[in-house]
């Protein structure tokens, strides 16, 4: 029995120095991250951030240029018997439509360790024990996400690599995927979850991996990320050429609104106390802090996406 | 592996395609079967189907032989379809990532997969040979001719017409793998099999020179397998001996199986 194979381990899942290109495009980007034991990360990026390309390195899919992937410690290729210490999920519709959802799991129940009963059972467990008997053919985004994870379950595994497993839940069902990976991880699993919205997983990850155009651009648990958001003060006023000058004169940075602007890293006191002074009339003045949205957009919009590689060869 | 092969039969089983297409082997090979114990039996009782009298007479074995060894000449497509559906429905479906995911090593995943192959190539070998025989039969009886099923030399036929089909599972699996799109691979078997190679058979055997190389096509392969054919027993064309047919056949097999690791599990599955 190696390590990695034990029930009841904590396996981290290091990624060091990734790096994969398709064609001109460098798909990721010399990416190093750590999800670990006992916590879900979220790895979030936009749309052709490399997320999946990722994954599929992860686990043995897609072959890096460059870089590792490891489960503690060792390939996926590597392991004994892979499903039994990671379930992965990476496509929402792969399944074969004439096949019942039982049948689907028993196909790779052999592979797993585990009988049919264990089949059951994680159709229980994910809510579909009443359509074991119907053809996948038949079933909604919703029940294939479900089949997807309860097939992730099959081995019992100590590793979780989900890609975007929310997508095509309804608001219910959301909240069903966060109490049941939040209670994964609560058993020392690691989890692993991909996502493009960081509303989407903000209520259920730990940690947060956040990439753009295949490159780390911040890595953390997730209240430093709240740390980030960067306190703003909105100011409304009918002179918009007084507040202007205002802000010059203090140096604080200033986007336009509307009605007034919105002043970055200041405080309503500095700014009602300077606007008294000039004798400006003020409308409105509050503090906001940006959402996570606003940091996330903010993180992943200052990295070009997927630049092409120059020079060389690919 | 032997999960693996588990994983693979389980594959075939939980979906429906592989008896339906043995279904409707066995059906058509009784109907051909019947057709052409009725049409070469006929130069006797004074009607064929045909019409065409002037070739000459089949021995009354031939005729049994011709009308019973039928799948391995007329119904092999049925076997290469369905071994080639069990690779490209995993592309189709892009269940091969759950595939890889399960069993990483690619190798193992298609030994496995030829294996399932044998199998159920075998489930269409049997259909086949069987439809045949169930179609041919009754109407050499009605003929008040031999049927000939107790006889050594047909009962090893039988039995190779069985393999032979089984064969040709296995090289579909190897297709399937080096043309993973479903549509082309089915195009391609369609039109080897149904035009290319009867027609490079009939032209390569026209011209002497060329004689040789129309007997290491797959089909007259497997014809060479089985024994004997209809094109043969009419003397249109030779075929190898069956040792040699056998190898040709298998010869076939694994190249198709080779190029495929190299080439498409090789590559990156995203
Ligand atoms: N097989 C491939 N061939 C060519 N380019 C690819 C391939 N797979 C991915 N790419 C490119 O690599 C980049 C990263 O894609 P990837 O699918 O990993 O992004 P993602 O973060 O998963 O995006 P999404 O949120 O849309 O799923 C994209 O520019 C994509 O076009
Ligand atoms: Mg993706």
């Amino acid at each position: 029995m190696t390590a990695v194979d034990g029930a009841g381990d904590a396996i981290p899942v290091e990624v060091h120095e990734l790096t994969k290109s398709f064609g001109a495009v460098r798909a990721v980007d010399r990416l190093s991250f750590v999800a670990r034991p006992g916590a879900v990360t979220g790895f979030l990026g936009p749309n052709g951030a490399g997320k999946t390309t990722t994954l599929r390195m992860l686990l043995g899919l897609v072959r890096p240029d460059h870089g590792t992937a490891t489960i503690g410690g060792r390939r996926y290729a590597a392991l004994e018997r892979p499903t039994a210490v990671v379930g992965a999920d990476l496509e929402a519709a792969a399944f074969h439509p004439g096949r019942t959802a039982r049948d689907h799991l028993r196909v790779y129940a052999p592979r797993a360790g585990v009988d049919d009963r264990r089949c059951d059972e994680v159709l229980e467990q994910v809510g579909l024990a009443d359509a074991a008997g119907r053809r996948v053919g038949g079933f909604s985004l919703g029940m294939r996400q479900r089949l997807g994870l309860a097939t992730t379950l099959l081995g019992d595994p100590r590793v979780l690599v989900l890609d975007e497993p929310a997508n095509g839940l309804d608001p219910e069902g959301i909240v069903w995927l966060r109490g049941f990976l939040r209670f994964l991880a609560g058993q020392g699993r690691t989890v692993l979850i991909s996502s493009h919205v960081l509303g989407e997983v903000q209520a259920t990850v730990d940690d947060v991996v956040i990439i753009a155009g295949g490159r780390l651009v911040h890595a953390s648990p997730l209240g430093d990320l709240v740390a980030l958001a960067s306190r703003q003060v909105r100011v409304v006023t009918p002179d918009l050429a007084g507040l202007e000058r205002l802000a010059a004169e203090h140096g604080w940075a200033a986007t336009r609104t509307s009605d007034g602007m919105l002043l970055d890293d200041t405080t309503p006191a500095a700014v009602g106390a300077a606007a008294h002074t000039a004798h400006l009339e003020l409308h409105g003045l509050a503090e906001e802090g940006a959402s996570l949205e606003d940091v996330f957009l903010r993180l992943t919009a200052r990295t070009e996406p997927a630049e092409p590689v120059r020079g060389g060869a690919a | 592996m032997s999960e693996v092969l588990r994983m693979e039969l389980r594959k075939v089983l939980t979906t429906r395609m592989w008896w339906l297409l043995a279904l409707l082997l066995l059906g058509y090979m009784a109907f051909l079967g019947a057709a052409m114990a009725f049409s070469l039996s006929g130069a006797e009782g004074g009607a064929t189907l045909t019409g065409d009298s002037s070739a000459p007479p089949l021995a009354e074995r031939d005729v049994a032989l011709s009308a019973y060894t039928l799948a391995a000449s007329l119904g092999y497509v049925f076997p290469l379809v369905v071994g080639a559906l069990s690779m490209t429905g995993e592309f189709r479906h892009q269940t091969i990532t759950a595939t890889l995911l399960a069993e990483p090593r690619r190798t193992r995943v298609l030994l496995a997969k030829l294996a399932a192959g044998l199998a159920v190539g075998l489930v269409h070998g049997v259909a086949g040979t069987l439809g045949a025989v169930l179609g041919g039969a009754p109407v050499l009886a009605l003929r008040d001719q031999p049927l000939f099923l107790g006889d050594g030399e047909v009962l090893t036929q039988l039995v190779f017409s069985v393999l032979a089909l089984a064969v040709w599972a296995v090289i579909g699996v190897g297709l399937g793998t080096l043309l993973t799109n479903q549509v082309a691979a089915v195009v391609v078997i369609l039109a080897f099999t149904q035009f290319v190679e009867p027609i490079l058979r009939l032209g390569l055997t026209a011209v002497s020179a060329l004689e040789d190389v129309a007997k290491l096509l797959p089909g007259a392969a497997a014809e060479a397998m089985v024994g004997s054919s209809l094109y043969s027993a009419s003397g249109l064309l030779d075929l190898l001996p069956r040792a040699g047919g056998t190898a040709v056949l298998l010869g076939y097999a694994a190249l198709f199986a080779v190029l495929g690791r190299v080439t498409t599990l090789r590559r990156d599955i995203s």
